[in-house]
Parts: structure tokens; sequence; C-alpha cells
């Protein structure tokens, strides 16, 4: 397989914005990938964990001599058994100045109460991997149940089930963030409209489950495990095992997926380092897939208020929007943030003069929610596209005409919203325009006319966002900003080698975005070698710089820039040398077709691999004041968020018999800056689209009353495959961003961020002649046949 | 996902197979077919035998042959084979079974022995008025498909017995049409129906109308079939007829579905099944 069909060949050409294929992919579909699963070591012990089958219990006893009698089991440990093997609780790391936080205590092992079905209760360490399941059966748990709530508003209210007693309420906190006169720009306009949308709950669903094996050797413990942000997980799983940070070695290998459900420091993380720690043996635990939907952390569950306030000319005066956020039975890494996390971009990519956000956080029974695909932004984005097109109904306005008349304008840029949040860059004008170009929308509306004459109802939707990614600027989001205890710069390191090779670590830590590519490809513009002489090492804090990770669309605009920033200042040493060694001014040096070259004089010049070998091993001409070595490394704490931003369109063909919705057509385009790899992006866009398919019309996480999971598996939680989607359409428009030097933004999550809503919109527009006004996600047969059924008058039997 | 511990024996003919159920009957044995049904119940432990004989060895229970006016379907024949074969309807309905790596691996005797109403083939064996053989240490008997379906899960196939052979019909003079509403096109239908119509000019002399995942086992809509037998066949007798299709089932409600809602997907499969097999679309 050959990796670079399309790489630059002296032509002038930098590699920079060519659709190289991914270095990634010979080992990954040759099956020469090495995730936690494939790695085994020596004297190997196996984990299962006992989880609880109650979604809200006391735990009276528990029974583990049965199973601490087989022959293949060396240890089974309760919470209390292991209570000595932790210096502290898992972590919460967001505190917002001034207001408070329920937050309780969170053990790897539960002790005395389960919280939701799930919650780990005891762990088995045995020799076999099979038997321990076997003998995780064996360990006999009584429960005395308790209350259950599972609804986040009947959480709420008074005499509900508390799911912590000793905080007296299930309200974790409420965080309010506004901009702008709210009240009297309601009371200003001449159409307000109020709609209640729910935003269900998502499960990440990587395809490779979560997995951890502790290894100690000598005074060290490496811990490999299936993590979106190894040195994060180290310096989290550190306070937490009591484990200095030095002799604790975080590995992320191989992640096949993570969706943010990756992006967590999990109980079982630490549990199988303490038992590393404590037996002296290897242990490794690999989830199940039951287990993976019930206790990796889920996304979304919000139910949002929304007011949109406007004059009659459809100009946007206000926006007031509650929040309320199911947060599950605890606080994870950044629970209670997730849904805040969309703050800077709620309001979407208009000009709204009031912006006025209530967040309001809620324990219940269920599993904790944290990041998922998009986190907090697609949420947002939801509920202003779909409030919009209530709008535009409202005032008899074309809907993509209300939008129009309220973007903000090109030349506005940078523009500082309501809440005080500086978008870097835009032409919104512009990504629709092109949209249009690919959907002929006149034409559309016609074939739809000539359809619905024939009994078959066809529907379009659009979606117009923005989002903010690239986290973050720390002052922004540290303790003195919104309050999270953490920074988020990023960093690399570059090396090259004495024969003129390299490699690049970075700090961020790929599950399967294409860094070794796109990484590749910005440094080998700036050190004049192909990208296939560049190796790039991650996931490891052993190897390279302190970095937070890969998530939050992140990785290029933060971490590619901060490799960029390293390679610059290697190539700035190489020109000094390769000054000295041709007798030159450094100044006159400039790197063109993958050399370096005397400025006016074409045949004056040294390959990266001349100067690399001086660098190594110096002749006489070097002068001594040029430090040996050519390595830089670069720290990168970006100035601002970024915004990406694009338009999407969804057509949909509705079955109004069944209730069945046929996605027919998906047109994308997205504006994320000048592409790095336009394969890459493209890429991110299907898998983000598809997501958001997922969620408008296939996927839920359910509980039923009592707190049990009902989507326990991929039959019922039901992901979207190949046969369920269009071939989607996409295309790009290129506005660069002026915070970094590359002019890249994320995009990552722009495509689960931007699509649900034209989804969901394409489906009213569809059902629109028989008076469907409205329906909540996800949109399956069930829910469209009933909202048919009501629409006509009848009940929906 | 990990099964509790069994034991497993691959026998090499189908005698040695029955001994093995009746030998080891107190370790509930469970016949391996395709193993797409059994595998994934045992690695939720929803199922835990305790002996695992697999068929795989034994030999003549593959392919499909006509024999005095039928089809004898080896019970070992895959999804991926019957779709291939010549048997129009029992091909269309194999074909649309989850995917395509599940159509390699299950059988048609796996499929009916284990009897999910959920599933597609049942409905189509009590629509074609098929039947299935089995043989057991006392010999041979034919079931009718009428006959084999009990309960959920629950077949006429006694703890030692294996269904080595399924029978069809012909259907010459038949038209017939296989209609499934899924979410998703690997998912089990949430309704499925089967409709095979004679025609004797313009009026339809004999209907039969299998619907899956209406209740406990696979069921005929009699009401369905009472109202178009010998009647006129229009679009609108046939609208009719349907629209008793969920007449006397109470289909259990699940995640996809409540039972109103699968009452309607069963009169509107049943419409449109009828109308493909009169040749009304």
């Amino acid at each position: 397989v050959s990796a670079a069909v399309d790489h630059a060949g002296g032509d002038g050409r930098g590699h920079v914005g060519r659709a190289m294929r991914r270095k990634e992919d010979p080992r990954m579909i040759t099956g020469r990938a090495t995730f936690v699963e494939d790695i085994s070591v020596p004297g190997m012990l196996w984990a299962a964990i006992v989880r609880s089958p109650e979604a809200h219990a006391a735990i009276v006893s528990i029974d583990k001599s049965a199973a601490e009698q087989r022959d293949d089991v060396v240890a089974v440990f309760t919470g209390e058994d292991m209570a000595g093997d932790f210096a502290g609780p898992m972590a919460m790391v967001w505190s917002p100045p001034g207001v408070p936080i329920n937050t309780p205590e969170n053990w790897p092992l539960s002790k005395g109460e389960v919280k939701h079905v799930g919650d780990a209760v005891a762990v088995v360490v045995g020799t076999d991997r099979y038997g321990v399941v076997d003998a995780a059966e064996q360990v006999f748990v009584e429960y005395a149940p308790k209350p259950v709530v599972v609804d986040p508003e009947r959480a709420l209210e008074q005499g509900s089930p508390l799911v912590w007693e000793s905080f007296g309420t299930n309200r974790t906190h409420v965080w309010r963030v506004s901009g702008g006169e709210i009240d009297a720009a309601i009371a200003d306009a001449d159409v307000v409209v109020e709609q209640r949308i729910v935003n269900h709950r998502t499960a990440g669903g990587a395809i490779e489950l979560r997995g951890a094996l502790g290894d100690p050797h000598g005074e060290r413990i490496t811990l490999y495990s299936a993590t979106q942000v190894p040195h994060i997980a180290r310096f989290v799983l550190s306070l937490v095992t009591g484990i200095p940070e030095d002799r604790l070695r975080v590995v992320a290998p191989d992640v096949g997926g993570g969706f943010g459900s990756k992006l967590q420091v999990y109980g079982e993380e630490a549990l199988i380092l303490a038992l590393a720690k404590r037996l002296r043996r290897p242990v490794k635990w690999i989830e199940t897939r039951s287990e993976n939907l019930m206790a990796a952390h889920h996304g979304r569950d919000q139910v949002n208020y929304v007011t949109l306030a406007a004059k009659r000319d459809g100009t946007l005066t206000g926006c007031k929007v509650r929040i309320v956020c199911d947060l599950g039975a605890y606080q994870l890494l950044l629970t209670p943030f997730i849904p805040e996390l969309g703050f800077p971009v709620m309001g979407g990519c208009y000009r709204i003069p009031a912006i006025d956000l209530t967040f309001e956080g809620v324990f219940t029974n269920k599993m904790c929610t944290d990041a998922i695909r998009g986190a907090g932004r697609p949420e947002g984005t939801y509920w202003i596209e779909l409030t919009m097109d209530r709008l535009a109904s409202e005032l008899g306005m074309d809907p993509l005409e209300l939008r129009r008349k309220n973007f903000i304008a090109k030349a506005d840029f940078p523009f500082t919203t309501a809440l005080g949040i500086t978008y870097d860059s835009g032409d919104y004008h512009g990504t629709l325009d092109r949209l249009l170009e690919h959907l002929d929308l006149d034409a559309f509306r016609r074939e739809q006319a000539e359809l619905r004459e024939r009994g078959t109802y066809r529907g379009v939707g659009f979606s117009t966002y923005v989002e903010v990614c690239g986290l973050a600027p720390s002052r922004a989001v540290g303790p003195q900003g919104v309050g999270l205890q953490a920074a988020y710069f990023e960093s690399a390191a570059v090396r090259v080698h004495p024969t003129g090779s390299a490699t690049v670590f970075t700090g961020t830590s790929p599950h399967g975005q294409g860094h070794e590519t796109g990484f590749s490809q910005i440094a080998a513009d700036r050190l004049g070698i192909d990208p296939e002489r560049i190796q790039v090492v991650h996931g490891d804090t052993d190897q390279g710089p302190w970095g937070w990770g890969t998530y939050g669309s992140r990785s290029l605009a933060v971490g590619g820039e901060a490799v960029a920033r390293a390679a610059n200042k290697v190539q700035e040493k190489a020109k000094r040398i390769c000054a000295a060694l041709l007798e030159a001014d450094p100044e006159d040096i400039e790197l063109a077709d993958g050399k370096f070259r005397v400025r006016g004089s074409p045949d004056k010049f040294k390959t990266m691999a001349e100067i690399a070998g001086a660098a190594h091993v110096p002749p006489q001409e070097l002068p001594t004041e040029i430090e040996p070595g050519l390595e830089e490394t670069a720290f990168y704490d970006p100035e601002n968020f970024v915004f990406p931003f694009g338009a999407h369109a969804c057509v949909v063909e509705v079955d109004v018999e069944t209730g069945k919705v046929d996605v027919v057509r998906y047109v994308a385009v997205d504006d994320c800056g000048p592409a790095i790899n336009p394969m890459l992006i493209d890429g991110q866009i299907h898998g983000g689209i598809t997501h958001a398919i997922g969620q408008a019309l296939y996927e839920q996480v359910v509980y039923d009353e009592q707190g049990q999971l009902v989507t326990g598996t991929l039959v019922d939680y039901g992901m979207p495959t190949a046969a369920e989607l269009p071939s989607f359409e996409t295309d790009r428009t290129e506005t660069p961003s002026p915070v970094n030097s590359l002019g890249v933004k994320g995009v990552g999550e722009a495509g689960t961020i931007g699509a649900t809503p034209a989804i969901t919109a394409a489906v009213l527009d569809a059902l629109a002649p028989l008076g469907v006004e409205w329906i909540d996600m996800p949109l399956t047969p069930m829910r469209v046949w009933e909202a048919i059924e009501a629409a006509k008058g009848g009940a929906a039997a | 996902m990990i099964p509790a511990e069994f034991d497993y024996e691959a026998p090499d003919s189908l005698q040695e197979a029955i001994e093995l159920l009746s030998r080891r009957g107190g370790d509930d044995p469970k016949l391996l077919a395709g193993g797409h049904s059994l595998i994934p119940l045992m690695k939720l432990r929803l199922s835990t035998p305790g002996l695992l004989v697999d068929l795989r060895r034994v030999p003549g229970l593959h392919g499909a042959q006509r024999k005095d006016g039928h089809w004898r379907v080896g019970a070992l024949t895959s999804h991926a084979e019957l779709a291939r074969s010549p048997l129009a309807l029992a091909a269309a309905v194999a074909g649309s079974i989850a995917d395509q790596q599940v159509r390699n691996c299950g059988t048609i005797g796996g499929s009916l022995a284990h009897g999910d109403p959920a599933s597609d083939l049942p409905a189509m064996l009590l629509a074609c008025d098929g039947s299935v053989t089995l043989q057991g240490p006392s010999g041979q008997r034919t079931v009718a498909a009428g006959d084999l379906f009990r309960d959920y899960l629950e077949t006429a196939v006694a703890a030692d017995e294996v269904l080595t052979e399924v029978r069809l019909p012909g259907l010459e003079g038949w038209g017939f049409a296989h209609r499934k509403f899924h979410r998703r096109s690997e998912d089990w239908g949430v309704v499925g129906v089967t409709a095979l119509v004679k025609r004797s000019g313009d009026r339809c002399e004999e209907v039969r109308v299998a619907m899956s995942n209406m209740g406990s086992v696979p069921l005929r809509a009699v009401a369905a079939e009472d109202a178009l037998r010998g009647s006129s066949l229009t679009a609108e007798a046939v609208d009719a007829a349907a629209g008793a299709a969920a007449e006397g089932t109470d289909p259990p409600a699940d995640l996809n579905a409540s039972s109103d809602y699968k009452r309607h997907l069963a009169r509107v499969l049943c419409a449109r099944a009828l109308k493909e097999a009169a040749g009304l679309t």
C-alpha cells in the first residue's frame, strides 16, 4: 500500500493542502495496529468488575467467598477492601467562580451505596480471562433498593427521590451567563417564539471498547489505556492512586475511536493501577460492549426552554434559554461543564443584542454525562437553528432569508457577541451561497410539489452553524476564567536525526483523526523533507513534552500550530547552520523546493540531510556558538478559540404510512480555514454527519422508570450503518483564522454539531402539509407516525 | 462478551448427534448450526447450555432439491445459499435477513428451530404451508408449519431431535411478496409480512398471509385472508382485507414499537405485500 500517491515532488508546491493518503491506514487496514487489547505482558492477570443491577440501593452485604475459593482467582476486592489503595477520589475539575457545585465523592468502587445501573461494586482478579467473568457472577451482593429518579425535570420537583440525600436536593448548580438587556429585548420585540426542545441522551459508540493494562516494573508502573488524554490521565491518576508522576507512565497506543467517551479519567483506570500496585502483578481489564453502554459516560440529555425575540422585519432582539442538564449520578472529569462548553456560540451565526443563558445541573440515577460528540455545542446549535425556523414560520418569512438578515457580516469580524465572546473570522453568507449552488432550492421545491401530488413526501432542512473549538486559551477557560482547574496549551517537539529524517512529538493523542499524516505535512514543508521521512509520536507520557490530549477539535488549531512553531524553530537553526556551511548570511537563506538555498544563487544550497549531518557531527566551519543537535520544542497557548462554521442541507423522504425517514441527500459546505489535508477533512465531516444522523433518527440511550438501562446492546442502541446513509456531498470555503499562523480551525466535531437541525428540519418540512409542527429527537418511525396521527386530529391510538 | 463454560462436540454423523443429545440430556445440550442466534445469547449469558453439539461435520444437510413438486432444503443451508437458490420467495426472504456476514453463517434449520417470532423464515414457512422433518432416537417425523411454533422461542422440536430438512411447496401459480419494516437494514423486523395470492382471473382463489413479530409465534392473518378469499382482486378489496390484518393479535410493545404501532404496521405491510403478490403494483 502506497501511503503517498500525492505528495510534493519538487514542483514548488508544498505538502500542506494536499489530499495525501493517511500514513496510519496501512497498519490499520492490515490488522497490524496495536490496541490495548493487543498488548500482553508476562504474568498478566485479568480483572472483571461486579456491577450493580440496581439503579439506587444500599449495599447490605457482599459475599465473595465462592469467588475467592476458585483456583483461578487471585483476589476479590470491594470498595471497603480498597479504601487504603486510593489517595483521593476521582476528579472533577470545574469550579466556576462564585457558583457552588454539589460534587459527591466518587470512588473507583462504590462504598455502601450504588447510584446507577452499572456502578462498580467489586473487582475479581484472576489468571484466566474467562474465569474472572465466571467468578464475578459468584460474588453475591445483597442490595436494599431505594427510590429512583430518572427524569431530570421530575428530579427538580419537590418530594422527588434524592440521588444524594446529603445535599438535600438533586440540583447540582445553577450557572447563568448573560449579556445585553434581555428583559427589555423581549418586551420590545414584535414577535416572541417559545419552544421546549429535548436534546436526548446519546452514547459515544466508539468501536474500540475501553481497556486498561497496569504493568508494574521496578519502581515504576506503566498504564496502557484506551484514552484520548494520556497526560491528563497521568496527572489525575497520580493524585488518585498516590503514585508519583515520575514513576507513572501512561501510554495510549492505537485507540479505536473516542468521540469524547475517552476524554475521561475513569475509575476503572485508577482501579487497574491500584490493583497492579497492590498485587505487584500486571493486571488487564477490557470491558464488554454491555459494560461500555452502561458505564462509559453518556452525553447530551438536556431539556432546553428557548425564547427567541425579533422585530416584525425579522431582526433578532434577544435570546433567553433555560437549560436543564441531566448529569447522571456523579460528577466525572468535566460532567457539569459540558453543557456550558457550548455557551460561547449559543446564539449561533446571528447578531443578537441580548443573550441570557441559565444552566441547571441535575442528579439522576443514571450513568454520568460528559463530553460526547461535540459536547454542548450540538445542543446549542440544535435549539437555535430549529427555533430560527419556528420564528421564520411565525413571521411568514423564508427561513434562509431570516438567517441572511441576521448573519454577522463578513466585514464585521472579528465580532464580539453579546456574551463578550470574540468570533475570529467568518463568511456565513459565503457558505450558504455555496451550499445553494449545490442544492437548487427552486428545482427542489418544484420536485417536492410534484411528488406530493403522488403521495411522496420529501422535505429539505437547513442548518447554518458556527462552533467554537481549538480548546483553548488557558486564561479564558482556566481558574480565573470560566473556572476549569486546568490549562489548554499544546506542545510539540521536532527532532531531526543525523541522516535527515525527523520525529515529531505531539502532546495531542489521536484516536482515528489522522494526526500522523497531517502533522507530517505541516512539519515537512517547514523542514524541507518528505512527509514519508517524518514519524509522528504521540500518546506516551515518557516521550515528548507534556500535552493536553485530543478533544474539542483542538489538535490541529492548537497542537498543529505547536508543531508548526517547533518546526519553524528547527528551520531557523537549520538556516544558521546552512549559512555557516555556505559562508552566507543566515538572512539570505531560504527554504525552497525542499532545499535551503542562498537567495539569488540558486546553485548554492544544502539539503536538510546535509544540515542535520553537520548539526550532529559539526565540521570545522560550524561556529562554536551554534549548539550541536537539531531539536526544538514549542508550547503554544492560543490567544482565542477558533470558530469554524458552515451551511448544511438535508433532503429526506418520509413514508407517511409507516413514519420511516430516509435521508435522500446530504450536502455540507464547511469552513475550517485553509485545508492541511482535504481528505482528512472529508473523513471528519462524513463521520460527524453520520453521528448527527444517528442522533436525529436512530440513537438514544433509554432508561425505564426504574432506572434500568433498556438500550444495553448495539441491537437496541441503534447506531446507523452504511446502509442507512446517503453518499455525502461535501464542499468547503476557506476563511483563515487570525488566531494561529496556519489560519486553521478544527473540524472534528463540525459535522455532529452542524447536522442534526438540518435533518429534523427536513422531516418537519416534509410533513408540513400534514400539519405536523414539532417532533422531538430521535425521529423514530413510531414518533413520526404518532406525530402524523396527532396532526390528523385523531389520537395516535 | 464471554459465555459461561460449556462442553463442545462435533459429531460426524446425524446418529451420533442424536445420541449425544440423549446421552447428555442432563447438560442441557444445544445444537449449534450457524450460531447467529445462539452464540449472542450465550455471550450475554441469557443461554447457558452445558454442551454444544456442532452439526458442521454432519453430512447431507446442505442444499435444495426439487422432488414431487416440493423443495427439500437441508437444515444447514445458509441464508446466503438460500438467497442464491431458485426458490424465489425463500430466496427473497433469506436475502433480506440482517447483513451478509450473518447470512453467510445463519441457517434455515437453525432459524426455524430457534423459533424467534421476529425472524423472517418462520413466517415464510407458515405462509408457504411448509413443513420440517425432525429426526430423533425413535425415528423421523414431519411437522407442519402450523404445528411447529409453540410459544416464544419454543418449537415442537424435542430436546433429543434434530431438524434435518425443510419442505417448501413449489408455488407454481402463486404470486408472492415479502415486506419487512425495520429501523436499520440489519435489524430484525419490527413487523414482517409474507403474502401469497393465487389468482383465478380477476378473483382471488386462495390467499395466505403470515406475519412476524406480531405475537409470541409467527401468525397467519386469518381475518385478512378470509376477507380477500373469493373476492375480486382490486386495490380497494386488498386495502379492505389488509385492514383486518391485525385482528385478534396482541403484539407486545418493545423499544421500537407500541402494540398499536405494530398493528398499524401489520395493516400497512399486509396491503403492500398483498398488492405486490396480486400483481396490483
